[in-house]
């Protein structure tokens, strides 16, 4: 009989394991099913080939200065609130030009 | 407060228990819900957090990824270490247990099917990198000399080309020939696509990341294999990882023809 205490030691695993290694596993790997809650994988898909060429840990990557998901729109909530309030400064530049009379300034 | 099932594994019945202290994706403790003669590992987990638009914002958070992803992988190794799981996809919910007894039902022949060929097999990772730049690694010692003439200069690209040439075909003999000594002692492999190495943090170039399908009894020879290689091969760094539930294998369809 085969008894999971035969295994040897955990390599590389556990608490200290691979972000990059779990991540290429419980995304990509894995039985897909789809649940009542759908999530399009297409979505993450992105997601998934980004972190593939990424990171072993979050601290690690924003220790070397690699934090492009906070400005990534299509991966961080905050970058894609900074894009609308930047595309709405846009949009009311616009406006002042076409209709100067219109479109108040921003309040001083 | 009941919540949603997020739907780890699925496994035979097992008797072992789970170590008490373990937690899942929303801190709750995984339970067993068995249905007929297969069991599903679940927690219960917040709509506020796992309905379908907040998945997709968290989805896209990459420390509440990371935590969820380690969470979820905690799971399935504590199951991998009492019985032989079929692990799921991250973020697999379900309204309630009747949701996911009806899966239970619907797919129980595939079930069945995937967790007998995984009986009693775990998945071990091996990653071959080729170390620093191929130029410095295969050079010889110190950094070359400063080129007096122009002969000299390309005489020396010449050989600092060469040099890295040998490497990278050594490099290629050698994961070709561990992937083939460790296919020999797998049931099944599946070949993954390297890691980046300028963001995984690993250092070196990833030329093989390749996961065997391995029986328990044999995995310590296996471990072994590979460790005797890992001083084989100056410039070439081999990294183990596992053991892992057979995540790589779960999927339907069986061993490659040919592979």
């Amino acid at each position: 009989m085969t008894t999971p205490s035969r295994l040897p030691d955990p390599y590389g695993q556990g608490q200290s394991a691979n972000l990059a290694d779990i991540l290429e596993r419980v995304l990509d790997k894995g039985v897909v099913i789809a649940g009542d809650i759908r999530i399009n994988l297409l979505d993450i898909e992105l997601l998934t080939i980004k972190l593939r060429l990424v990171v072993a840990s979050v601290d690690k990557a924003k220790e070397m200065g690699i934090d492009w998901w906070e400005s990534d729109p299509a991966l961080s909530s905050r970058a894609r609130h900074d894009e609308l309030t930047r595309e709405n400064a846009a949009l009311r530049e616009r406006l002042r030009e076409l209709d100067p009379g219109r479109v108040p300034r921003e309040a001083p | 407060m009941t919540g949603l099932r997020y739907v780890y594994a699925v496994c035979r019945p097992f008797g072992a228990a789970l170590q008490s202290q373990l937690t899942g994706v929303a801190g709750d403790p995984p339970r067993l819900l068995p249905h007929g003669d297969l069991v599903a590992v679940v927690s219960h987990v917040p709509e506020a957090d796992f309905s379908e638009e907040a998945l997709r914002a968290h989805l896209e958070d990459l420390d509440w990824l990371a935590g969820t992803a380690r969470a979820h992988q905690q799971v399935i190794d504590a199951l991998t270490a009492v019985t032989t799981p079929l692990p799921l996809r991250l973020a697999t919910v379900f309204r309630d247990d009747s949701g996911v007894r009806v899966m239970l039902e619907e797919r129980e022949e595939s079930f069945r099917r995937t967790l007998d060929r995984l009986e009693g097999r775990v998945e071990w990772g091996v990653k071959i990198y080729v170390e620093a730049g191929p130029v410095q690694a295969a050079g010889q010692a110190g950094p070359a000399p400063k080129p007096a003439s122009g002969r000299d200069y390309l005489r020396q690209r010449r050989r600092q080309t060469r040099a890295s040439d040998d490497l990278w075909s050594r490099a290629e003999e050698f994961a070709n020939r561990l992937h083939e000594t460790l296919s020999s002692r797998a049931d099944d492999a599946r070949l993954h696509a390297p890691q980046n190495p300028n963001l995984s943090g690993a250092a070196g170039r990833n030329v093989l990341n390749a996961a065997y399908l391995v029986r328990r009894e044999v995995s310590e020879e296996f471990v072994e294999t590979v460790d005797r290689t890992k001083d084989d091969a100056p410039g070439i760094r081999v990294e183990l990882t596992g053991p892992w539930a057979a995540y790589s294998f779960a999927g339907e369809e069986g061993p490659r023809e040919g592979s």
